[in-house]
């Protein structure tokens, strides 16, 4: 994947942070939210980059930053090596669609599946009604519904039938990436590994570049090829997905995986078993962010905030890993 | 492919939300009502040259004050006369116009002026929301009919100007459900996705957000078409609405007044066919809103 000097990545954040500012009661001062916080990652193309974490950790915001509909408190976002302050908003729409979690909130239920899925045609004006016509029966196809439900409404649709029309919305412009926000997590667990699959072969057929957010580390297994963890608003670990599955180095990653080991994993939050509840992101602990719950907790974690190390393809953000430490005690 | 056969086992089930709306507004008497009455009204309204027996500013002063046929009067004014002799039932008709035309428009301004306010403080939040809730809660620190009673006396009573005083005061609730709503609405997924694909934010707001709040504007448009329409009333009853001899509906009542306790029927007319209008155009918002509101459940 790294060949020196190939093509820039489809996708790139370079130390992106984004601070909310919040106002806590009536009069209350402003306090700042560090929701995303330095997030640097990149995705060659064809990569599927899992990024898992705890709710409230700040992956959908960095989705929403990545779509461009948030911008950014500091740094810069690439796609193709421009950035994306400097794209049209109706440029990089063509490049980077998103799927969201909720299939009985993402689509209007006002309008058809016609009009719902056409919706990105009309708006770049591509093609007559004819033609856009032909497309929306296409992509049907190709997301698994017959062509009939054109005319119906979304109140008419179960949600994995819902989802598959959100699919279709995000795919009928042929874009480079898609942004995944929990695709599944509002599904039923027989419908999950239905979508999951389906997203897999669009994948393949149609060489796309995923970033699939998830809080649950089960569901990126099988298809994400890189895996990120994060943990308010940093990414703590990151990794290819094997490699993050046999040998997890940060602490709060094999936590997540533990989970995951769980019988039912597919229920709801994993139950991390990290005891102390996930903090107040307003007023996040000194040091390591996670050293309240962190099992291998160590004198220095209190007070001094660990620095990323990589090897290569593996990178993690932990004291047990740091420069300084020396040794890993894996 | 194997992908079509996953979902060809789940049917497409159930009716189309249009076809749920038919079956419930036909199942819903109270909206019907409203529909009927209000639509009787309005071609009243339209044909009243056609529908009038007499002309209604046409005085005949050896004909005052003749009793309604069912009070004994005569079919050559089956509503009686007034105390000028103008046929009743011609004003009654003639007033009906007045009615609609000052509840209609101003409904359509203060619905214009309300929705534009409210959407935009809803969808755009931060100072433009600030902005909008100051103005919301100094009109809501006017007195209506005051501030009315105030503007009318200065300017003069006439049909436009009531339209305009009534338009430019009775936004306030048009902006407050229309905020809400929109509050409510643009934060689904839909809207997202909607800018996401590169929606303008025109767009979004009259494609993606206006068509899952227009329920909510109707009923208030009923609302304060009703409002309107009885402050009308009050203005008119008070001398400050649309001057004489213009036939409304209020001004009817109040010339009425001084003869109320020898022929009654002067005022109870005019004042049945006013409850009448109001208690249509109020079930109809009623029933509007039961009709429109489980869609938003699902
Ligand atoms: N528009 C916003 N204003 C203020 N705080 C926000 C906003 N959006 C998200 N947050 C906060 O940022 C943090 C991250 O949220 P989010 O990105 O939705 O997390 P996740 O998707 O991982 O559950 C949360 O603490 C959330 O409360
Ligand atoms: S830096 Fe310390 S507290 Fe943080 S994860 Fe590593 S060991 Fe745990
Ligand atoms: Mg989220």
């Amino acid at each position: 994947m790294s060949e020196g000097n190939a093509s820039p990545p489809v996708l790139e954040l370079r130390n992106v942070s984004k601070t909310y500012q919040i106002k806590q009661g009536m009069f209350g001062e402003r306090k700042p939210l560090k929701a995303v916080n330095d997030v640097s990652l990149s995705l060659q193309r064809g990569d599927v980059l899992g990024l898992v974490g705890e709710s409230g950790c700040g992956k959908s915001t960095l989705a929403k930053i990545l779509l461009g509909l948030e911008a950014p408190t500091s740094g810069e976002v690439l796609v193709d090596g421009e950035p994306i302050g400097a794209q049209n908003r109706r440029l990089l729409a063509r490049r980077i669609q998103p799927i969201f979690q909720d299939p009985y909130s993402s689509l209007n239920p006002r309008k058809s599946i016609r009009d719902i899925i056409s919706l990105p045609l009309r708006v770049h004006g591509i093609g007559d009604s004819a033609s856009q016509d032909k497309a929306v029966r296409e992509i049907l196809d190709v997301v698994g519904l017959p062509s009939r439900v054109m005319n119906s409404y979304p109140s008419q649709m179960s949600g994995g039938q819902r989802q598959r029309v959100a699919i279709a919305r995000a795919l009928i412009m042929k874009p480079e990436v898609v942004v995944c926000d929990e695709p599944t997590s509002a599904l039923d667990v027989s419908v999950q590994s239905q979508i999951l699959n389906l997203l897999g072969e669009l994948r393949r057929e149609f060489g796309l570049t995923y970033l699939f957010i998830s809080h649950n580390l089960a569901v990126v297994e099988h298809l994400a090829t890189r895996v990120a963890v994060m943990y308010l608003g940093r990414i703590v670990e990151e990794a290819p997905v094997g490699a993050l599955f046999d040998e997890p180095r940060h602490p709060y990653t094999e936590a997540l995986l533990a989970s995951v080991l769980t019988p039912e994993p597919d229920l709801g939050v994993p139950d991390t078993h990290l005891g102390a509840t996930y903090p107040n992101p307003i007023e996040p602990p000194t040091g390591c962010h996670f050293h309240p719950r962190c099992a291998r907790v160590m004198e220095r974690c209190k007070g001094v905030a660990p620095q990323l190390t990589s090897d290569g393809e593996h990178s993690v953000e932990c004291h047990l890993y740091g420069q300084e430490s020396g040794q890993a005690v894996a | 492919m194997t992908r079509t056969a996953d979902t060809l086992l789940e049917e497409i089930q159930g009716p189309t939300p249009g076809q749920m709306l038919r079956k419930r507004v036909f199942g819903h008497q109270g909206l019907l009502f409203g529909v009927a009455v209000l639509g009787l009204l309005l071609l009243v309204a339209i044909f009243a040259p056609l529908l009038a027996p007499h002309d209604p500013y046409a005085q005949d002063l050896l004909a005052r004050m003749q009793p309604p046929v069912f009070l004994g009067g005569s079919w050559e004014h089956p509503l009686g006369t007034d105390h000028l002799g103008r046929d009743y039932l011609s004003r009654l008709i003639y007033g009906a116009r007045i009615s609609l035309l000052i509840g209609g428009f101003a409904a359509l301004i203060s619905g214009l002026i309300g929705t534009a306010m409210g959407v935009a403080a809803g969808y755009f939040g931060g100072r433009v929301d600030m902005a909008v809730t100051f103005l919301i809660n100094v009109r809501l620190a006017m007195p209506v009919v005051l501030v009315a009673l105030a503007i009318v006396a200065v300017f003069g009573g006439s049909l436009q100007v009531v339209i305009l005083v009534l338009g430019f005061l009775l936004w306030d609730r048009f902006a407050v459900v229309m905020r809400s709503s929109t509050l409510q609405v643009r934060s689904r997924e839909y809207v997202t996705a909607a800018q996401a694909i590169g929606c303008s934010t025109s767009r979004v707001i009259l494609s993606e957000i206006m068509p899952n709040i227009v329920n909510n504007l109707i009923v208030v448009v009923t609302l304060e078409m009703a409002h309107a329409i009885l402050l009308e009333a009050a203005l008119s009853f008070l001398g400050l609405g649309v001057q004489p001899p213009t036939p409304s509906w209020g001004l009817m009542v109040s010339e009425g007044k001084q003869m109320m306790l020898f022929e009654p029927w002067l005022v109870a007319i005019p004042g049945i066919t006013l409850f009448v209008l109001v208690l249509a155009i109020n079930l109809l918002g009623d029933g509007l809103r039961d009709v429109t509101a489980p869609e938003n459940r699902s």
